[in-house]
């Protein structure tokens, strides 16, 4: 199976509470960037989904990751070649030149040349927090897509079986390939993910895999390219521009209580939610 | 005047209540609107939104759309939305999974998980929360159509204005093509006779702390407040709570009355998800835990104590 995967890297996550709100910019200057965690497990379940049980050391089918972004992101497509991704593709572009719907785009066109049978997204981008790349790019493809996939099992590498997700529970479905899936938490899950080339009972360890000091090696020698947004979409306007920024309200301070008695009577008399 | 087009959410033949908050939106929005209720029983749902002031209320029933798959909704939405100007939904798994595909139809912009809306003549600004909710954004979409999706936790419930919109029916638009790849297999859906996470007064949360007594030690504080219970990531991940209850940056955004946290850390993830709840309490055993920089009540104990008395405290009334 040929699986692209889409990777964008963010400033990192657990250090959101230190980002820098001005009503002009978000300033991320300072913090480290990661691979977008939800990016980081759609890499993961590619590789699953690809695993050869009879020679772990090949891959069965091939796995391109691409990200949009400046020359520093190169790094994080470098790591994901290293966990086991077999090339890599760059499309040059800032951050502030690009919205969901413009990467859904360019990224339709660059699908036509690099024919995937599967491509596997985040299903969010966590400085955004936007949700739509992935629904509007299986428009753009005229392909079926399963948001929010918790689970996914391969039949025969030609249909998935996804368990999506929602809000009161999992809803499952089964789509023909090719198709649209973007990921959520639970699919990097020891047994989430499971094809017809594992043993029906084959757990991986929880979480994503990490590279070992020679795949890092082996990894600077992997076909990495660059495109230039242009190449791919004559149309580079943007579809939502931001205005301005401002900091979340602040929460006044609270009180420790002593006692659970002491809780349950402010609860009563002071906050009067009881 | 804008003209939006409100998308209901139909759950086991019911309109779901957080339809209520787009409505909210599509009054503040100004001008007129109307109610898509879709659905393999549109026509019977559809009187349960006559008496909110919609200038219509229009149906599209079609066996087919037994199952909200996108490859199936989205065709009927976009055609619909063709008379509109804007095109808004919850932000609820159902209208984040189909608003962008109708936005894509209709080559319209598309802002998702909107906080507020701001309207300065025929011009609307949206605020979005972003980076997990330590920062908002005020975005404007580019294009002449408008397609939105609403925090259920940002934008109140409407209330019925009285009156009742007159129902028609609308053509059901021919599936996507892509609809014949995708096949509705099954809904596991966790059966609780508790309100929604959404719609609920109060919430009972818990974390990893409960272990395998999850229910066990929830369960009584939840029954006797009438309450929801939510759950953080790692309780859901361990299996201590199913992930359906998952509150968080990508589980349900929540804003009761009063959410109580139990042995909660309060990571970020976590935080973006509840910090706009109107009361905060929480229980943990360490007293430098990040939940309580929001908690306006918070307890250091240990939870196996203090949650057993806190129930014990509130029977005595
Ligand atoms: C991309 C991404 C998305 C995420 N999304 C979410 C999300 O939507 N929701 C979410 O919740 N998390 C989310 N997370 C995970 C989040 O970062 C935290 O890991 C998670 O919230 C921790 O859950 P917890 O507080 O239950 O567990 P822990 O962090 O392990 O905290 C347990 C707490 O219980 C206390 N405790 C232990 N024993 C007792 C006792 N006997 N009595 C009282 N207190 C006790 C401890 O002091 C501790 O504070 C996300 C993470 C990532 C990377
Ligand atoms: N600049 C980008 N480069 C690569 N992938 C991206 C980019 N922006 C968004 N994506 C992908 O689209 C997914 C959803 O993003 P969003 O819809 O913006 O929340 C992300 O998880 C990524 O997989």
């Amino acid at each position: 199976m040929k699986i692209l995967v889409s990777l964008k890297r963010v400033a990192d996550p657990d250090n959101a509470n230190k980002i820098k709100v001005t009503p002009q910019k978000i300033e991320t200057t300072g913090l480290e960037f990661k691979p977008n965690p939800f990016d980081e497990y759609a890499v993961e379940t590619a590789l699953r989904l690809t695993e050869n049980a009879a020679n772990t050391k090949q891959r069965l089918g091939e796995v391109t990751v691409v990200t949009f972004g400046p020359k520093e992101a190169e790094s994080t497509l470098r790591a994901a070649l290293a966990t086991g991704a077999d090339k890599a593709i760059r499309v040059d572009a800032t951050d502030d030149a690009l919205d969901g719907d413009l990467v859904a785009r360019a990224l339709a066109k660059l699908i036509e040349t690099e024919k995937p049978d599967l491509v596997l997204l985040g299903k969010q981008e966590v400085e955004g927090d936007a949700n739509q790349v992935a629904q509007l790019l299986a428009e753009y493809l005229g392909w079926p897509q399963a948001t929010f996939a918790g689970s996914i099992k391969s039949e025969g590498d030609t249909a998935l079986l996804v368990g999506r997700e929602i809000d009161g529970g999992t809803m499952n479905l089964r789509v023909t390939l090719p198709a649209v899936v973007s990921v959520d938490l639970r699919i990097v899950a020891p047994r989430s993910v499971q094809s017809v080339h594992t043993k029906a009972d084959h757990a991986y360890p929880e979480g994503v895999r990490f590279a070992a000091l020679m795949a890092i090696m082996a990894a600077k020698k992997k076909s990495l390219t660059e495109v230039k947004l242009t190449d791919l979409t004559g149309d580079v306007g943007l579809k939502i521009k931001y205005t301005g920024f401002e900091p979340p309200p602040a929460r006044k301070a609270g009180v420790k209580v002593k006692s659970v008695s002491e809780l349950v009577e402010k609860l009563k008399t002071e906050a009067k939610v009881l | 005047m804008a003209n939006t087009l409100v998308i209901a959410e139909l759950s086991e033949g019911k309109v779901r209540k957080c339809t209520h908050s787009a409505i909210n939106f599509a009054r503040q929005v100004g001008g007129t609107f109307s109610i898509l209720v879709i659905g393999s029983n549109a026509r019977a749902a559809a009187v349960e939104v006559t008496g909110f002031g919609a200038a219509a209320v229009l149906t599209a029933e079609d066996a087919a759309l037994e199952n909200p798959i996108a490859e199936r909704y989205a065709p009927t939405v976009a055609a619909v939305a063709a008379g509109f100007d804007v095109v808004v939904v919850t932000a609820s798994s159902f209208g984040k999974d189909l608003a962008p595909r109708v936005a894509a139809k209709l080559g319209a912009g598309y802002a998702s998980d909107i906080a507020a809306v701001k309207v300065d003549g025929d011009k609307l600004s949206y605020k979005r929360p972003m980076f997990a909710g330590n920062a908002y954004g005020w975005c404007e979409i580019t294009t002449s159509k408008q397609v939105v999706s609403v925090r259920q936790s940002e934008f109140a419930a409407a209330e019925p204005s009285g009156g009742a919109s007159a129902i028609g029916s609308v053509e059901v638009s021919a599936a996507d093509p892509a609809a014949s790849r995708v096949a509705f297999v099954s809904l596991e859906a966790g059966k609780s006779e508790r309100p929604d996470l959404g719609e609920a007064r109060v919430i009972v949360s818990g974390g990893r702390a409960l272990k395998e007594r999850f229910a066990e030690v929830l369960d009584p504080l939840a029954n006797l407040l009438s309450a929801a219970v939510g759950a953080s990531r790692a309780a859901c991940d361990a299996g201590y709570a199913p992930a359906e209850l998952q509150v968080g940056q990508t589980g349900r955004v929540v804003a009761p009355q009063l959410y109580v946290a139990i042995g909660i850390s309060g990571a970020i993830q976590h935080l973006a998800g509840m910090k706009g709840s109107k009361a905060i309490v929480a229980i943990n055993k360490d007293g430098d835990a990040p939940i309580f920089q929001v908690a306006d009540y918070g307890l250091v104990a240990d939870l196996f104590n203090a949650v057993p008395e806190l129930v014990t405290e509130l029977k005595k009334g």
